[in-house]
């Protein structure tokens, strides 16, 4: 029997790099086959080929057995492939029926919509796979666990048997990844194929059949979990020997240089995002907030570097009391901030690196005497930085939106270090980068760490803040469950927090601290 | 809970802000309205357009002073309790101390006169048919996610296109259909530059308004200022009064007793909300506008969509150029649209990107001009010109989102890329 | 594929200073392209309204070659008036300077550059409104309230300039000066506002503010700033307000014009050499960054739109004070949609804006002598603005028509509505 789908020769170049060289994949019916790969490897591009989102430049694909010409979705959805994107691609206004019907709308005498028809296939498919939702709902009412049930039932109500699941994992808590581990292999059991891209080691080895490794847009090849340890793949997908672990010093604790004290901040829709938060960081220590996306870890950072207002609470910088927080007033307190959003907050992409460096800055001596801009001292600062921060660009002069991402990050690295910070925010201080970069930043934090800074890092990646912390506080609903020390955390049990089950029920179920040594994933 | 009482906490200062402003206009009602009354002094509205309705209703005859002070005391009042206990639709209480202001205007400018109440609220509506017009036209492209600013050029070049080829033609039918072409053609002009060439949506659209007043004025100076009887004279659309419907008391001579475009207009507000809102097409045109992305993982078309719902829109702005002169006055005058298609804008975001909001809000801008019109004709002691001032200063002022908060498509504005 | 992914695979690539001196000729060819296609196609329009051409067009089938003089005849004719209209006769200039020369007598050499300086006092209120434009392009805001701001600096210019009596002209004038500009930057102001209190749009709130200001005016001219007579003006000026002329009557170019030139540099140092000219770019450029790094974007909105509209208000000024002398009703018409135009044109670059309010002011200053000798409305230049300002945003078209292959970076000037 032919495999239900095979890629033969995928090649596909952006302006300046070949995404996709030559990539074979093979998978077969009833299979989960893992696709794994750094940021940047080819993935998503291969899988936006498969759909028919962009056209190869050369390759071939066949579904079962058969040449198929797919130039836009609608060609993949009618041969049966589904996809299901990193980023979900809901309506969050519409209802969760207007969302799995549109493009294959009902109708009700041949011109009105008919919903009722949609939401009753709707609870029959959520009966039949155990996808348990509300056809009424909105989706912008949906946490991220159910809005992943919706795009799945949309793949479904269209009939797919061939699942792409993009870095399905990446918003989930670890006891959800579980449940979608689940619900992947009944969906297996009823004869689907799935095709389940991701980065994570661990999700690869606990759930595939077979995984196809692809390193800079090559299939480096194709093994089975048996044959093959985490290190061995990770060497694979790098490319190296990867340091599976970030190595520290113990902590030499200081005085407390942030202080929050019961503090409310609203979002952007006015929803209380953060209520009563409390959570002190010492000079010398990681201070990591581990929770799922979207659980008022945005709003926090806002409200401490002045982005967003104060609904009430008290924040204390290096013992000062900050009423009305601006961003400049908590800049010039020695706080650097790395931000979630290295594209819409850290950088001013048309602007050249030179003035990026100095973004925070530019009105202070030696850069501005008066009003006047010192152009020179400007751009002998960003030379000087640029080169000890290892910031690979030509030079100081092009737009930072010509720089990778993981350059782009190390410009806002070189700017928020250079600065003499006793405070340090990171955002999601790794989010999207390769391998190289991700270690690079790391040991750039860890070091700020040891010269004394108090550091606090928020990372939806539960490897990336026990890798980094000494104290690991997990928030929830805009709360901090509870605070651990990062030595002894087990990732059980902070998976249980995460998922919002009080720290004394999960503390029956598993032990708070881990037996063995924490190992770095990514 | 401390979460819980947040929300009655911290925007109590603002309340108190509201109320305080209330307080003020209220003061500001009797402070403006009520010296120039004298006691026994009243006020007569007409509720009838004409002898022939059926049912004649009596004139309203209110006493001003009673008036004045009983709508005074209604605005303070609401202050008042706003800053006690707080209202909780902003939109209600916008719209009682609005009407509470604007009655009081117009029972103190009709003090020891008549108006004709019902003359007003039909002028309204007619004056409300081309801002409505313009403003359905933005719900139409801004669902898809296209800004068209250019909604005043189109309805002017419509306006020029339908009553040439009305008087040429002598049918104001195949002129009406011109204009409507003609809106559907500089529609496709925009949608095609931001679409295909990904113009900044705001520029096409400033730039179609300037081509489009010198072509018009180019052309009516060349053309229509010469041969006026021949170009530009085209006559206007009967009134046709709906049999039965137009008898019915203050709603028939309003809505019942217009002229063809002014039904039309009507018309594509209510089968516009259904096919936003009831068809696959309004379904897919919204998700289109809200997140495109998904829409083409979906297999739908982005840029169909919005080449299809821009040129629609576009003929919909073409019949408001066409009310201009076929609908209006005959003829075509230079820059006759006056800043009517960025009112339009206005009135689609005050009614919230949605058709009968942008009609509704249409209606209150048709008001305020009508209102001008008729305080020149009552000769209130206040320059025309400034009353003039009125629609422009109340769009202003409903663009602060002061009340109610109006949350465009989400895509709004952005071109589509792959 | 995300923007972010995107940008990662954009590999960067060494710039040398030849390529930026070639860089700055390949940002002036789209512009030039523009404006050369926009008169092409004002010519189609002039040939296809020509009575001539239609005559010709009637003959085809007797004469199939008459339509092409016919069209040339047309198009030279308008095209001809408009450039002696606005740059003069090269012959008349010489024999002036040769009179003058041996006879000392000026009077030839004024009249022979009588329409070249016309064309620079024409251009010289398009290069501050330019400049209003530009300023607010800078920081992602749209004034298109240019023409309002324009309005009512003129009016504050004019008022101060004819009810203060008995000053010396070193006070008057520059009070004149400021009253415009003053007038022009509360006409900004108030959009500016509006947009950084409440997100309003700029693009609306500057447009109805137009129409506030016509209504405005309407009742100052008519009341409260009416000179004695019938008509609707403002009474004269001052002597001591006036811009001096270089030239003796009816030349008209005026110190207004070095004023401008003035503004410009000074508007260039502003952007790109202080920390408030940083600060409005990164807010322009991107909002949220800016907000990061500790600016105030909404304090940058209101100081921009003050600014800008004090900009269009010196407009306003320069034209009273230099030119007219008194303000009467329908007195700016045109120059606030001129002004988008050319800060298009002129990529927001001060020294663009200048360029391309010197190419305006000879168009609108030669179309006057088009539309007396050859009966072309002069509404054809909104025309051509129209155009140009398209194939300025919109370089693809531009490079599809003459296939040329340039690759610019293309920035975004505006955005959706506030929010």
């Amino acid at each position: 029997m032919p495999p239900v789908l095979q890629l033969k020769g995928i090649t596909k170049a952006f302006p300046g790099v070949l995404a996709n060289d030559h990539i074979d994949l093979e998978l077969n019916e009833g299979e989960i086959h893992c696709l794994l790969g750094e940021n940047g490897a080819g993935k998503t591009t291969l899988m936006n080929i498969l759909y028919g989102l962009y056209k190869p430049d050369a390759g071939e694909i066949y579904v079962r057995g058969q040449k198929a010409e797919i130039e836009n979705p609608n060609d993949a959805i009618q041969r049966g492939i589904g996809m299901v994107h990193q980023h979900f691609m809901l309506v969050p206004v519409m209802t969760v029926t207007e969302n799995v019907m549109l493009g294959v709308e009902e109708k009700r005498n041949g011109v009105f919509l008919d919903r009722a028809k949609v939401a009753a296939r709707i609870r029959e498919i959520s009966h039949d796979y155990g996808l348990e939702v509300d056809p009424d709902a909105y989706i912008k009412d949906l946490p991220v666990g159910i809005q992943q049930r919706v795009e799945i039932i949309k793949v479904l109500y269209r009939q797919a048997d061939i699942l792409i699941l993009d870095e399905p994992t990446a918003v989930l808590t670890p006891q959800e990844v579980e449940g979608l581990f689940k619900i992947l292999r009944s969906l297996v059991a009823k004869g689907k194929s799935l095709i389940f891209i991701t980065h994570k080691l661990k999700e690869v080895m606990a759930l595939a059949d077979r995984i196809t490794v692809l390193r800079l847009g090559r299939t480096v090849g194709t093994v089975t979990p048996s044959e093959v340890t985490p290190e061995r793949l990770a060497s694979m997908m790098v490319g190296r020997e990867v340091n599976l672990t970030v190595s520290k010093k113990p902590p030499k604790v200081g005085d407390v240089a942030l202080e929050v004290k019961d503090l409310y901040v609203e979002d952007e829709r006015h929803q209380v995002a953060v209520r009563g938060l409390s959570l002190d960081v010492r000079a010398g220590e990681v201070l990591g907030i581990a929770g799922v996306q979207g659980n008022g870890q945005t709003q926090l950072v806002y409200a401490l570097t002045g982005l967003a207002p104060v609904l009430s609470g008290e924040i204390r910088i290096l013992g000062k009391p900050v009423r009305k927080p601006t961003p400049r007033k908590i800049l010039e307190l020695g706080v650097g901030h790395v931000p979630e959003d290295r594209q819409r907050h850290g950088l001013i992409l048309s602007f050249p690196i030179h003035d990026n460096m100095v973004l925070c800055t530019y009105y202070q001596a030696p850069f501005a005497r008066g009003i006047n801009l010192q152009e020179k001292v400007i751009v002998a600062n960003a030379e000087t930085l640029a080169k000890q921060f290892d910031v690979r660009t030509p030079n100081v002069f092009v737009p930072a939106s010509s720089l990778s991402g993981g350059n782009q990050q190390k410009v806002i690295v070189a700017r928020e270090f250079s600065r003499p910070i006793k405070l340090l925010i990171a955002s999601q201080p790794t989010r999207g980068l390769d391998v190289g970069s991700i270690e690079y930043i790391h040991s750039r934090i860890i070091e700020k760490r040891d010269e004394g800074a108090a550091v606090l890092v928020v990372s939806s990646e539960l490897d990336e803040i026990l890798a980094l912390s000494d104290r690991i506080a997990v928030m929830y609903r805009g709360q901090i469950v509870d605070i651990v020390p990062a030595a002894q955390a087990s990732k059980e049990y902070l998976g249980l927090l995460m998922a919002g089950i009080s720290p004394a029920d999960a503390a029956k179920s598993v032990a708070p601290v881990a037996a063995g040594e924490v190992e770095r994933v990514f | 809970m401390a979460a819980e009482n947040l929300s009655t906490k911290i925007p109590s200062r603002k309340r108190i802000a509201t109320g305080i402003a209330l307080l003020v206009i209220g003061l500001l009602m009797s402070v403006f309205f009520l010296p120039g009354t004298e006691t026994g002094q009243t006020a007569t509205f007409g509720l009838n357009l004409s002898s022939s309705a059926a049912i004649l209703l009596p004139d309203m005859t209110l006493p001003v002073q009673t008036s004045l002070y009983v709508l005074v005391l209604i605005v303070v009042f609401m202050g008042a309790y706003h800053m006690a206990r707080g209202i909780r639709s902003p939109g209600a209480l916008f719209g009682v101390v609005a009407f509470c202001f604007v009655a009081a205007f117009l029972i103190w400018a009709t003090r020891g006169r008549s108006l004709s109440l019902i003359g007003m609220l039909t002028s309204s509506l007619v004056r409300a048919t081309p801002i409505a017009l313009a403003a359905l036209c933005g719900v139409i492209s801004e669902r898809a996610a296209v800004v068209n600013i250019g909604i005043e050029g189109i309805m002017l070049i419509a306006a020029e296109a339908s009553v040439v080829t009305a008087s040429l033609s002598d049918s104001l039918y195949i002129g009406l259909m011109v204009g409507i072409l003609s809106g559907a053609l500089i529609a496709a002009l925009h949608a095609w530059l931001v679409i295909r060439f990904k113009v900044d949506q705001i520029v096409s659209g400033v730039a179609i308004n300037i081509f489009a007043t010198g072509t018009t004025s180019f052309l009516s100076s060349k053309y229509l200022q010469h041969q006026s009887d021949l170009l530009n004279n085209s006559g206007t659309f009967p009134i046709i009064s709906i049999p039965l419907l137009s008898k019915i008391p203050i709603i028939g001579p309003i809505f019942f007793e217009n002229n063809l475009i002014v039904y039309l207009m009507m018309i594509i507000v209510i089968v516009m909300h259904i096919v936003l809102y009831y068809t696959p097409w309004g379904l897919r045109t919204r998700a289109v506008g809200e997140h495109p992305k998904a829409a083409d993982t979906l297999g739908i078309n982005v840029y169909l969509m919005r080449y299809v719902n821009v040129i629609v829109g576009g003929m919909i702005a073409g019949l408001g150029g066409a009310y201009f002169t076929l609908g209006s006055v005959g003829r075509f005058d230079e820059v006759m649209t006056a800043g009517k298609g960025f009112i339009g804008l206005a009135a689609m975001i005050f009614g919230n990107w949605n058709p009968l909001g942008a009609f509704t809000s249409s209606l209150i801008f048709g008001f305020a001009d009508s209102l001008q019109v008729k305080m020149q004709i009552l000769k209130v002691p206040i320059p025309s010109s400034i009353l003039g001032m009125a629609p422009y200063i109340v769009t202003m002022i409903v663009l602060t989102g002061l009340v109610g908060q109006a949350i465009p498509p989400a895509a709004d504005g952005q071109p589509y890329e792959k | 594929m995300s923007a972010k992914e995107k940008t990662e695979k954009t590999e960067t690539r060494p710039k040398s200073e030849k390529n930026r001196s070639q860089a700055f000729w390949q940002s002036l060819l789209v512009p030039v392209l523009a404006v050369f296609t926009g008169l092409v196609l004002g010519g189609i329009v002039i040939a296809a309204t020509d009575k001539g051409v239609a005559a010709a067009f009637g003959n085809f089938s007797a004469n199939p070659v008459g339509i092409f003089p016919a069209i040339w005849k047309a198009v030279a004719t308008a095209y001809g008036a408009l450039f002696y209209g606005s740059l003069g006769s090269p012959r008349e200039i010489i024999e002036g300077l040769r009179v003058y020369r041996s006879s000392g007598d000026m009077a030839l050499l004024l009249k022979a550059i009588y329409p070249f300086t016309e064309s620079l006092v024409t251009a010289t209120p398009y290069i501050f409104a330019g400049l209003a434009v530009a300023l607010g392009f800078r920081c992602g805001l749209f004034n298109i309230g240019a023409e309002g701001q324009f309005f009512m600096g003129a009016l504050g210019s004019a008022f101060v300039g004819y009810s203060l009596i008995g000053l010396p002209w070193f006070i008057h004038l520059p009070l004149a000066i400021l009253g415009g500009a003053v007038a022009g930057a509360v006409w900004g102001a108030i959009p500016g506002y509006l947009k950084a209190k409440f997100g309003a749009h700029e693009v609306v709130n500057t447009i109805m503010m137009n129409w506030i200001a016509f209504r405005l005016s309407d009742w100052l001219l008519t009341g409260p700033m009416k000179a004695s007579g019938f008509r609707p003006v403002t009474p004269t000026i001052q002597r001591a307000a006036e811009l001096p002329r270089f030239f003796p009557d009816p030349l008209r170019f005026n110190w207004g014009f070095i004023l401008a030139l003035l503004v410009a540099w000074l508007v260039y140092w502003f952007l790109f050499k202080t920390t408030l000219g940083f600060e409005i770019r990164a807010v322009g450029a991107n909002p949220d960054g800016a907000k990061y790094a500790g600016m105030s974007v909404t304090r940058n909105f209101v100081l921009v739109m003050t600014l800008s509209g004090a900009l269009a208000g010196l407009a306003g000024a320069s034209q009273v004070l230099g030119v007219d002398h008194w303000v009467g009703q329908g007195f700016s018409a045109g120059y606030g949609f001129d002004s988008i135009a050319l800060a298009l044109l002129g990529k927001s670059h001060p020294l663009g804006v200048v360029l391309s309010a010197l190419l305006f002011g000879v168009l609108r200053s030669g179309a006057t002598r088009m539309q007396s000798l050859a009966g072309i409305p002069i509404d054809i230049i909104s025309i051509i603005q129209g155009l140009v300002i398209i194939f300025v945003a919109a370089p693809a078209i531009i490079r599809w028509i003459f296939r040329i292959r340039v690759s610019e970076q293309e920035t975004v000037l505006t955005r959706g509505w506030g929010k």
